[in-house]
């Protein structure tokens, strides 16, 4: 079986209203080095399917569901499930 | 006109939208349930309520996708019919590419529930023609989802064609993208809107200033929509 971690992210021309109210309070709390911080999503996938196929599928679910391209990037990387 | 109150999992004002139809244009009026919406053309408009559908998980309206109701939503939006998503109706149509755009939490990071003061840019659409270009109306809206986001390309595309049919006219509070605060498609007969019309149809709660949005529809029976 194979784990797939989707990271998914604001696109850059879209503002972050999370991610400014998290720099404000680091800033607050001594961080003044902090300059921006911008919060995404994590997607863990585990499926079946070989490498050649996976990433064409992953894409797909990605176009067809779990990411909204007008406001999202997204990127993700390749593995093995560990095993329990 | 037979009207469809179309009810996905956790849209929870189904019941306020019935009973829009019912006060203001006395039309018949069923709700549909989303695993049963395989005759929604025998209906002639659909009408998606706010609430919080699948409990806003992934995205707000995202998940709607999964339903069939979905597929037969985007079909009866491609006749030509009536479509009104307000609320978390109006993610829904975006989420399933009915209306282009996208929305990102609160730019306060609250969840709102307050009249609004809201803008009629374009009175000549099958939802306002009731109204006058540029009349104010109050409105309620509840959401934390409501800022709306179209890159600069969209943008210039919903202004050629007209599709911005109502913003914010007083504060942009949510930070939408030009302060838009409702939109239809391309060819005018699908608007959505984060403003609440059936929270405000009689003067004893919340003011009466959606009820000419419903009368609009009704004035708009058989009506093409070939923009």
């Amino acid at each position: 079986m194979t784990k797939v971690t989707i990271y998914v992210t604001l696109r850059e021309s879209v503002v972050d209203p999370q991610g400014i109210a998290t720099t404000e309070a680091l800033q607050k709390m001594g961080y003044e080095d902090v300059k921006s911080v911008r919060v995404g999503k994590l997607i863990e996938l585990e499926l079946d399917g070989s490498e050649q196929t996976i990433e064409a599928r992953v894409n797909e679910m990605c176009s067809d569901l779990l990411i909204n391209k007008v406001i999202e990037d997204y990127r993700f990387e390749i593995g093995e499930v560990a095993s329990k | 006109m037979k009207f469809a109150v179309l009810v996905f999992p956790g849209l929870t004002c189904d019941l306020d939208m019935y009973h829009a139809i019912e006060e203001t244009v006395k039309q018949d009026v069923e709700y549909v349930w989303h695993t049963e919406a395989d005759q929604l053309d025998s209906f002639d408009a659909v009408l998606l309520p706010t609430g919080t559908s699948y409990g806003n998980y992934l995205r707000p309206g995202a998940l709607a996708k999964s339903s069939p109701a979905c597929k037969q939503l985007q079909a009866f939006a491609e006749s030509g019919k009536l479509v009104l998503g307000v609320g978390n109706g109006f993610h829904i149509l975006v989420e399933a590419g009915i209306l282009p755009g996208g929305f990102l939490r609160n730019q306060n990071l609250k969840f709102r529930s307050a009249l609004e003061i809201v803008r009629v840019e374009n009175n000549n659409t099958a939802f306002t023609k009731d109204y006058t270009q540029g009349q104010m109306l109050t409105l309620p809206v509840a959401n934390e989802f409501g800022n709306y986001y179209a890159d600069d390309q969209t943008v210039e595309k919903l202004k050629s064609n007209n599709q911005i049919v109502f913003t914010y006219g007083d504060e942009n509070i949510d930070g939408s993208t030009e302060a838009i605060a409702g939109i239809t498609n391309e060819r005018g007969n699908v608007l959505g809107m984060m403003p609440l019309p059936e929270r405000a149809v009689e003067a004893i709660i919340g003011g009466t200033d959606g009820t000419a949005l419903f009368q609009s529809i009704m004035n708009s029976r058989g009506e093409q929509h070939v923009n």
